[in-house]
Order: C-alpha cells, then structure tokens, then sequence
C-alpha cells in the first residue's frame, strides 16, 4: 500500500474513521426515515381504526354503512347518503374525464406535432399544480351559475347550480391532469414494432389504433382510471364548495349531495360536543383510506405487472 | 378531430380557470390586501389584510417542506444506493409510497387530528406541519426517486471501486447528479403543501395573528379562501377571488421556477 508513504499512518487512520463513522450515522438515519415511510400506512389505518372502533361497538359496521339514518344527536350515523353522494360524483367525474383523457392521450402520443407537445406539457403540470381551493372557486365562477342559468333549465330542471353535477365537473378536471399523465406514460411503452406491424399489414392508422395499440393497452387504462376514482373519491374542499351538502340521497344530476370527505371536513368542528360524533366521522376517514387503498392497490399492481411485461 | 378537441378541452378549461380567478381576483386585489393583518370586523367587510393567512402558508409549506427533506431525501438516496442490489425490496418501496400518495388528504388530516387529541395538543403550527409533512414524504420521495433512478450505475461502480463510502457516493455523487431533478421535487412537494386545505383544515386552526410560536393556531391560504367564500357579504366574497389570486400566483410562481431549474441545471448532467 504505498499512499502511506505521503501521508503520516495516524492522520491517515483518523481520516478514515471519521468518514466511516460518518457513513455509519448515514445510513442508520436512512434506516429510520425508510422505517418512518413504511410503518407510515400501518399507522394510520390503526390510528383511525381505534378512533372509530369505539362506535364500532355500539353498531355492526354493515348497518353504519347501508343505513340512511343520520341524526348524530340520536346517535344514528348512516353513512349510506354519504357513500352514495361519493359514488355519483366519482361516477360522473369518470364518465367526463375518461374519454378526454383517453382521446387527448393518443392525440398526444400518436398525432400530435412537437409544438403542440410543447404546449400542453406545461398546460398538464399547472393544471395538475393547482390546488383544490382553487377548483373549488372555480368552480363556484363558472360552474355552478353555468348549471343554474343554462344547463337545468334547457333541460326543463330546477337547480340551485350546486349539485352534484357541478362536483363532477370539477372533480374531472381536477383528475384529467393526473389520468393523462399515466395514460401518456402507458401509450409511450407500447412498442414501435406493435404499430409498424399493424401499418405494414395495411390498416389505416386509426384501425391501428383503435383495434391494436388501444387493445394493448386496456389494462394500464383501467388502471389508469382506477387511479383517477381513487383520487376523486377523495377529493375534499373542491367538491364541498360545489355540491351543496345537503343530507339527503341525491335522485339526479341536478340536485345537490353531500359525499364523504365532505362530511368529515365540515363537522370537525362540533365533533367533541357530540358524543361518538369523532369516532363516526373518524370511520368515515377510515372508509375512505380502505377504499382509496384498494382502488390503489388494483391498478398499481396491474400497471407493475405491465411494465413487468414489457 | 374529437381528439384534438378533446385536447383543447384541457387548455380552454386551464385557461378558464386562470382567467376567471385573474378577471375575479383582480379588481378587489390591493396592497393593503396582502400587508396587513385582519383588523376589528375584517370579515364584515371591514379594513385588513391577508398577511396572516400568507405568512402561516409560508411558514407551514417551508416547515413542513424541509421536515420531509429531511426524512425523504435519505429515503431516495438509500433506495438508489444502499438497496440497488435489492431491486425486490425497492420496488416494494415504490409500491408502497405510489399507495401512500393515493391517500387522500383528508385521511391524513383526520389521522393528524385524531394523534392531536390523543397527545392533548391544540390545533397549532406544529401539528400542521406534521400532519402536512406526512402527507408531502410521498410525493417528495417518489419525484427523487424518479430522477435518481436515471443516474447510470456506472457513476456507483466506479465510485466504490474508488474507494468511496456509500453516504460518499450518495451526498457527493447522487446528490450533485440529481440536483436539478432534486429541486423539482422539492418545489412540487411545496406547492402541494401550501395549496391543500383538508389536511391543514383539522389541524391548525385558524387565526388573525401572525404565529411567533409552534403552539399557536395558524391561518393558511386555502383555509383563508374557504371561510371568506362561505361568508354572505359580497365585499368578504370579493376578497376570497383576491385570496385565491394571491394563491395561484404563488403556484404558478413555483412552477416557472421549476422550469427554470430543470433546463438551467440540464447541462450538469453527465450522460449515459
């Protein structure tokens, strides 16, 4: 080893304890911080789970959830009008997003020319940038007096404009950003090959498309959709702002709901003063992280086993 | 052509959006506004500011931002470097931390509060930045993830057989590698933090003051715009479109300078 010829053994020796102890203290603060991120999820499914299992006791989890029954100063916590008001939204939010989405994706990956890609990267990160309040203004602006000026009473309704529609429509623009960015990603792994075989064999572009690239890729759609309804399921301020809250099961389009993040925001101040009233709302919170999780758990194992595939 | 109408569909709402909050936002936008704290019947309409709602905003996003710094950039950097013979166990991570940023804000909002009750803590600045840094580690570390994984392994063969430790490779090798990517992660990570409402909403309250302590409530911007729409009285209404305004600049602040970043640190890298 000759380096020790130019440097004195003890200084040297010194040196390199210093770097090592280093390294050691390094790499146990990443242990603890990746110990952090894991138990992350675990913790909080548990911490909810103990908050809300003390309503848990007094009712079955099946009548909670399938009772319309919402009087918290009887005690009664159906969630049912809540779940369906989530359900309609996410629905609807889907039933918007996903064609756009799907359609602007292969316009992006297939057709489009550079400028165009030019314009809409940054279009995509703002949009996925901007934060819920301001969908939610947004959507009070246009939204809301658009369905109760134009959109009801063209279709001869009544409507106070904040309903459940509205929701929908802000929830898919808000999702649109992040379905496009997986389905752009999902386009772009298909190979070149799949195309050119297809071209080669005389199809016009768009039967390539629909009949192979789109068949292709019909799991990492899905997928993709999964994600969105799990984000929109979730969606809190923007969604209350617009779809009025109003404790009944909404029966159309126009009329207004009151889904479950909704729910947890605006009662979290009363919920001390009413007893059981936080371990409800906290098995609210908890429904949601269950289904949120699962949606999630689905498509991102179908999009691993995709990129797997590839 | 529904494709390239569809597409149109997403810059027209885009600008819809920007262009009803500036048209709103604007005429009720003044300095006093955005100096001064609210004063005695501020929400009647009333003298006073947003500066409160601007500076708790600030104050929890850089918190809560460096705080997630802190514990996700180890996080990145050891599943890129110490792990990267474990691929199992990284693409469990990513997996993992992919669930955990599905997770609604909300969830985490009431799991921040439920913990607050649980130690007796009042709603305040400390409990937010928490609750706000837990909800940003994933986002965080996956966006570092995503640019250290680009980093050829070469760059980590010919540093070990250098002789150099691992936290060497990561801090002086990794990290100077990804730095542009880096910043962009951080500043999404900020933006999220500072634009979300339903995870601060539980737990820190809301205040006229300026907090000069962890301990105290704290007003944000999300929260400020929310409880001024709900108000009945128009002038209060106006200033929410200002709020909003003052917000959206705010994000589209960050995300020019993330583009700035991106391109400007572009030339550093060392290609494959």
């Amino acid at each position: 080893m000759n380096y020790k010829s130019f440097q004195s053994k003890d200084v040297f020796r010194c040196f390199k304890v210093k770097r090592h102890l280093r390294s050691k203290l390094h790499t146990t603060w990443m242990v603890i911080a990746l110990m952090i991120v894991i138990l992350l999820p675990i913790f909080l499914g548990i911490g909810l789970y103990v908050k809300s299992a003390m309503l848990l006791r007094e009712q079955s989890l099946f009548e909670l959830l399938f009772s319309s029954d919402w009087r918290p100063l009887a005690g009664k916590f159906g969630f049912l009008t809540f779940i369906i008001s989530s359900l309609w939204v996410t629905v609807i939010s889907l039933l918007i997003a996903g064609p756009i989405c799907l359609l602007t994706s292969i316009h992006l990956t297939q057709y489009a020319k550079n400028w165009v890609l030019k314009v809409m990267h940054p279009v995509i990160d703002i949009l996925a940038g901007i934060p819920s309040v301001i969908f939610g203004v947004w959507g009070i602006l246009i939204i809301v007096p658009f369905i109760s000026d134009y959109l009801a009473p063209l279709l001869g309704k009544q409507s106070s404009g904040y309903s459940i529609l509205a929701g929908g429509i802000v929830l898919a623009v808000m999702i649109i950003p992040f379905i496009l960015n997986i389905l752009i990603d999902v386009f772009r792994t298909l190979p070149d090959e799949l195309k050119e075989a297809s071209l080669s064999l005389g199809t016009t572009k768009w039967q390539t498309i629909k009949l192979v690239l789109v068949r292709k890729a019909f799991p990492g759609i899905i997928s993709a959709f999964g994600l969105g309804v799990s984000r929109a399921f979730g969606e809190t301020i923007a969604v209350l702002m617009v779809v009025g809250n109003v404790t009944t099961i909404p029966k159309g389009l126009f009329q207004p709901g009151y889904p479950l993040p909704a729910l947890i925001a605006n009662n979290y101040g009363e919920m001390l003063s009413i007893p059981l009233y936080d371990s409800a709302l906290m098995l609210a919170a908890l429904v949601l992280f269950v289904v949120v999780m699962l949606f999630n758990l689905g498509s991102r194992y179908a999009i691993t086993r995709i990129e797997e595939m590839e | 052509m529904l494709m390239f109408l569809s597409t149109s569909i997403i810059v027209i709402s885009l600008t819809l959006i920007i262009v009803s909050i500036l048209y709103k936002g604007l005429p009720s936008l003044t300095w006093e506004m955005i100096s001064q704290t609210p004063k005695g019947g501020f929400y009647f309409g009333k003298e006073g500011g947003i500066l409160n709602a601007i500076i708790g905003s600030l104050y929890l996003a850089l918190a809560s931002t460096s705080l997630a710094l802190v514990i996700g950039l180890p996080v990145a950097l050891m599943m890129n470097v110490h792990l990267i013979k474990h691929k199992k166990l990284v693409n469990g991570i990513r997996f993992l931390l992919d669930l955990l940023w599905g997770v609604p804000s909300i969830v985490y909002g009431a799991f921040g509060f439920s913990i607050m009750i649980y130690f007796g803590l009042k709603t305040s600045l400390l409990a937010g930045i928490l609750t706000v840094t837990l909800f940003i580690i994933p986002i965080m570390v996956r966006g570092m993830d995503e640019v250290l994984k680009t980093i050829p392994r070469g760059m980590l063969e010919s540093s070990m057989s250098l002789g150099a430790t691992s936290s060497e490779i990561s801090y002086r090798v990794y990290l100077r590698q990804a730095i542009p990517g880096l910043v962009t992660a951080i500043l999404l990570s900020f933006g999220r933090g500072i634009g979300d409402a339903a995870s601060v909403l539980f737990t820190t309250g809301y205040t006229d003051h300026i907090p000069t302590a962890l301990n105290q409530p704290t007003a944000t911007l999300p929260l400020a715009i929310f409880f001024q729409l709900s108000s009945p009285i128009p002038e209060v209404q106006e200033r929410a479109y200002a709020s909003a305004l003052v917000l959206t600049i705010i994000i589209l602040a960050i995300s020019i300078l993330t583009r700035f970043f991106s391109k400007k640190y572009q030339k550093n890298r060392i290609k494959q």
